[in-house]
Formats: C-alpha cells, sequence, structure tokens
C-alpha cells in the first residue's frame, strides 16, 4: 500500500487513486503526416525503467486531479519534490 | 482424481537433479533467463534440432521467478485463432511431457470453469466455446445447475451480488505442479550437456553493428552465436541496453495460499468480473490468484487492497473459504502487453531472439513456447504458430485481442 502524494490534497491511501502510466506523452503534433511505426510508438509503447520513473495518477477518490509523480518502481520510494514541482491539471 | 490423503502421491525432494557448471567462454546459443519458457526451450533445441552447445543464464536461482510464483492453471480454451493454435500446441504437449520427462510433473486435468457474471459475459463465453470447437479445443457452455454439479462448493444461488449465469468449461485443462516441470527440464537438459548457470545476471550485450555476438554478464563476458530473451518481466531492463522499445509494462501480480485443507475443490474455477482465480494444490492448500496491481514495479510484491478483493471475490463464490487460513502471500513481476497476447520472434537485431509479453498467463504456454522458439532460433525464422505473435504486430495493427480470453483484466 503506497502513500501517494496529491499535490493539493496531501498524502493519501494509494486506493484513493487512479493510476495513468508514464507522464508526458505527447500527442504528435502532426497526426497526418508522422509514420506507421511514430503512431505505434506513440499508441503502445511506453517506458518502463526499473528505477526511477515519472508517472501520472488521478486523485480519483479526491480532487479529481491529475499529476506527475516520481517513483522508484523497485522500492516505491517516492521524491515528493520533484511531483510537487511539475503538478498540474490535465485539460483534454 | 484427488489423492485421499493430502501430499500422498507427491515424490520426496530431489537431492541433486543437475549440475551448476561454470560459463564457458562461449556457446552456440545463450538462453536469458532460467525460468520455464528458458528452460522448455533449451530442451526441444536439443531434442528438435540436436543444438546442445547451450547455456541457460539465470540471474537468479533456476526457476525462481514467476516460474516459482504461478498459480499452475494451464488451459487452451483462447478466443483467437492465433492463441487457440499456440496454447492447444501446448497442452496436447502437457499431455505427453509426463512420460517423456520421465519425471512426475502432476499435471492434473481436472477441468477449468470460467464463469460468466452478466449477460454480456454470457455471450461472450457462449461465443467462445464456438470458436475453441471450431479450432478443435475442448468447450462446453454450461448453465449454474451444471456448474453445481462440477463444484458443489461454489455458491450458484441468485442471491449473489455478481450471480454465476453459466460457465464455459474446459475439461482437459488443469493444474500441474510448477517446481517439478522445471526440475524435469532441468534434469534432461543436465544429460544432454547443456549448461545451466545460476547467479549470472546479463548486463549487457555484445555486438558488432546491428549483429549481436554475446552478452555480458555478473561472470565475466560470454560469446554467442545467437541470444534469446526469455527473461519475462525484466525482458524491458534488457532491451534498453540496446535501445530497443518493447511495448511491454512490468507489473506486480500476487498469489496467496490457504493452510492445508482436505480435498475439497474439485476443479478450476475463474472469474473474470468478480475477479478471482482458485484451484485447491495436491498436498491440499487452496491457491488464489487475481489480477494486477495497477502500477509499474519491479518489486516482487504488491499491496494489501488487492489482496483484500481477491478475497472478498473468494469468500462470496466459495462462503466454506471464509474459515481458511492464509499462510502465504507473495508477487511476482509480469511483462503486460497492450493486446494482452505474448511477443514472440525476431528482433530488428541479427542473432537476438525475444520471448516476453506472456504477463499472467505464460505458465500454460511452457512447452509451447520451448518448441516454437526453439524454432525460431534454430531456423532463424518464426514458426508459422508463434509467427501472428511477432513485434511488427504493433505496427502492422495486427493484434491478438486476448483481453476477454486471457482471464486477466491486465
Ligand atoms: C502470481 C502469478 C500467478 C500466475 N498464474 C499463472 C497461471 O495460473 N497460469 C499461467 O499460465 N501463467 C501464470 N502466471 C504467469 C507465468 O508465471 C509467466 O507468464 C511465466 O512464468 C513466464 O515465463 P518464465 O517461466 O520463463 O518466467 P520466469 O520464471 O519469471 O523466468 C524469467 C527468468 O529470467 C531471469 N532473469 C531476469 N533478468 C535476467 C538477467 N538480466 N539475467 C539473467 N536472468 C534474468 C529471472 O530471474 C527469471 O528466473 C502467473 C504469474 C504470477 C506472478
Ligand atoms: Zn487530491
Amino acid at each position: 500500500m503506497m502513500l501517494i502524494p496529491c499535490p493539493w490534497c496531501g498524502p493519501r491511501n494509494e486506493t484513493e487513486f487512479h493510476y495513468g502510466g508514464q507522464a508526458d506523452v505527447a500527442y504528435p503534433s502532426d497526426p497526418q503526416s508522422i509514420s506507421d511505426e511514430d503512431w505505434a510508438h506513440f499508441l503502445f509503447f511506453r517506458d518502463n525503467p526499473k528505477g526511477i520513473f515519472t508517472e501520472r495518477w488521478s486523485h480519483a477518490a479526491g480532487c479529481r486531479r491529475w499529476f506527475p509523480v516520481r517513483r522508484d518502481t523497485v522500492t516505491n520510494e517516492i521524491h515528493p519534490d520533484d511531483s510537487a514541482r511539475a503538478a498540474r491539471t490535465v485539460t483534454r | 482424481m484427488m489423492p485421499r490423503t493430502p501430499g500422498a502421491d507427491l515424490p520426496e525432494h530431489p537431492d541433486w537433479l543437475w549440475h551448476s557448471p561454470d560459463p564457458k567462454p562461449s556457446y552456440d546459443v545463450v538462453i536469458v533467463g532460467g525460468g520455464g519458457h528458458g528452460l522448455a526451450t533449451a530442451y526441444y533445441l536439443a531434442v528438435n534440432h540436436g543444438i546442445t552447445n547451450v547455456a541457460v543464464l539465470e540471474r537468479g536461482w533456476l526457476a525462481g521467478g514467476n516460474m516459482a510464483r504461478n498459480t499452475t492453471i494451464i488451459r487452451s480454451n483462447y478466443l483467437w485463432d492465433e492463441s487457440a493454435g499456440l496454447y492447444e500446441h501446448a497442452l496436447k504437449l502437457w499431455e505427453g511431457l509426463e512420460e517423456e520427462l520421465d519425471y512426475p510433473l502432476l499435471f492434473s486435468q481436472r477441468g477449468v470453469l470460467n464463469l460468466a457474471h452478466s449477460l454480456q459475459e454470457v455471450r461472450d463465453g457462449v461465443r467462445r466455446v464456438n470458436a475453441n470447437r471450431l479450432n478443435g479445443v475442448d468447450a462446453e457452455w454450461l448453465d449454474p445447475h451444471q456448474v453445481a454439479e462440477i463444484c458443489p462448493i461454489l455458491n450458484t444461488s441468485d442471491e449473489l451480488r455478481y450471480p454465476v449465469l453459466g460457465a464455459t468449461w474446459q475439461p482437459r485443462a488443469g493444474i500441474a505442479k510448477h517446481d517439478h516441470v522445471a526440475w524435469a527440464f532441468a534434469r534432461a537438459l543436465d544429460r544432454m550437456g547443456v549448461d545451466l548457470i545460476q547467479g549470472c545476471e546479463v548486463t549487457g550485450f555484445d555486438r558488432v553493428g546491428d549483429r549481436i555476438t554475446g552478452v555480458r554478464t555478473s561472470r565475466g563476458d560470454i560469446a554467442a552465436g545467437k541470444v534469446a530473451l526469455a527473461a519475462a518481466g525484466h525482458t524491458s531492463v534488457l532491451a534498453d541496453e540496446l535501445g530497443l522499445r518493447l511495448p511491454i509494462q512490468s507489473h506486480p501480480l500476487q498469489a496467496l495460499v490457504s493452510e492445508l485443507l482436505e480435498p475439497v475443490h474439485p476443479t478450476v474455477v475463474m472469474s473474470n468480473s468478480v475477479h478471482v482465480y482458485v484451484s485447491q494444490a495436491h498436498k491440499g492448500e487452496l491457491v488464489l490468484g487475481a489480477g494486477i496491481d495497477a502500477h509499474n514495479s519491479y518489486g516482487q510484491r504488491g499491496a494489501f487492497h488487492t489482496i483484500e478483493r481477491e478475497m472478498t471475490a473468494a469468500v462470496e463464490l466459495f462462503p466454506m473459504f471464509a474459515r481458511a487460513h492464509v499462510l502465504r502471500t507473495w508477487g511476482g513481476v509480469v511483462d503486460v502487453t497492450p493486446d494482452a497476447s505474448a511477443i514472440m520472434g525476431l528482433t530488428p537485431f541479427e542473432g537476438l531472439y525475444v520471448n516476453c509479453g506472456w504477463g499472467t498467463g505464460g505458465f500454460k504456454s511452457t512447452p509451447g513456447v520451448g518448441w516454437c522458439y526453439a524454432h525460431t532460433i534454430a531456423c532463424d525464422e518464426a514458426h508459422p504458430l508463434n509467427a501472428p505473435f511477432s513485434l511488427e504486430r504493433f505496427t502492422t495493427g495486427a493484434l491478438v485481442d486476448e483481453h476477454g480470453a486471457a482471464g486477466v483484466a491486465h
């Protein structure tokens, strides 16, 4: 069970959150022109590091906002300073 | 079908089934990962293709990864032709494996029920039964009364929040003793002169241009004609060394067992929507599993709330389990793909082969994987049965979408 630091509500139990996978995956800027390979990479390929991973969580049972977290995928240690820095809502 | 006295048919623990040699400077084929898949692949490389100058490199102890952590369910009732082909090939091999390896695998074809709890699941189940039959896979659709006849301890009353509306039934499905499967392959490999090297972590690759020529390991460099990955949840870590991106995400998958009980549960029961799967091991433990934890992890453990949900489902479906004590819980690291199907075949690097993405369901495929992967490695082209599972399918769009039949919500 992880204690996840919501930048707005503070640290809360993992059960209040929804996992969103890798953070900062950019939608292709010119979707009409990119190759099949690039589409495949946008749709299906995500980083999967053993170590620090920047991922998104949504505080689904709280303020319902999305924010990034830097977490070690081996120890579950969360680096709160970094996640607070980049906290923002997702508008789309 | 079940032993009268729990544990009565278990053989003695083996003293010494294989040696622990030091690595040689070079091999024709190096297999990375000494789980069931790595061992079975080495076995069929030797038996089907006569290639025995092979090393299986394992960073921990032999078969201590997901091979030792899974709930051992074996079945072939997948929806799509591609999957049915591969898993049914594996099931047919399972049916002769004990005799072939001359070792007790405790392969028990006690059947599997996949429960349906909604009208949509009923339709999906009936469709899957029809698809299975067209592919020569044994399958039946059962109503709740027939389900209760096969598994009397299951709560099939309509009082449940999610009542059992029916189930698919594959009589030839079952369980096997995973450790014994690994030991049997290891013993056969040792006798054929294949090196099983434990405590040997692969940390990188040697290459000449786009040709892989060997591996770097915690025990020195080893040259190889061919390098075959069979590292399950850790495949991304290895592929990253080459800048090769793979569409897999590693997640914790947990399981647990109860204390030893008298035989009460005659079959295997899986439920997708309330999410639990249960069988009773030969010794008598109830073996329970459920879905992955949502987040990525290499930690070989997950969160308690996942276990809590699984127990809630188990106790509702099997009220008598409420009094059983949990003895142990543990986790593995499973590699999940976007279409819930495995990746198996060639890579953009000459002499490098990939087998990964089996996620929550790769134990059942063990002999089938070995057979097809050995062919892929020996012949430098996919076997017809694993051709649809190439890495290219994510670019071409020819996905094998098995989310429904994979049995676990990824
Ligand atoms: C809790 C749980 C329940 C499951 N239940 C089922 C089930 O009921 N039925 C089913 O069909 N499947 C099930 N599975 C899935 C199944 O266990 C896996 O799909 C399958 O074991 C994967 O293949 P493998 O046996 O080779 O993997 P593993 O046994 O994990 O083998 C990979 C090996 O590679 C080694 N390795 C990793 N990196 C390196 C490196 N750099 N160098 C050297 N060695 C390395 C690891 O230590 C490991 O031993 C379950 C899995 C889990 C975790
Ligand atoms: Zn919040």
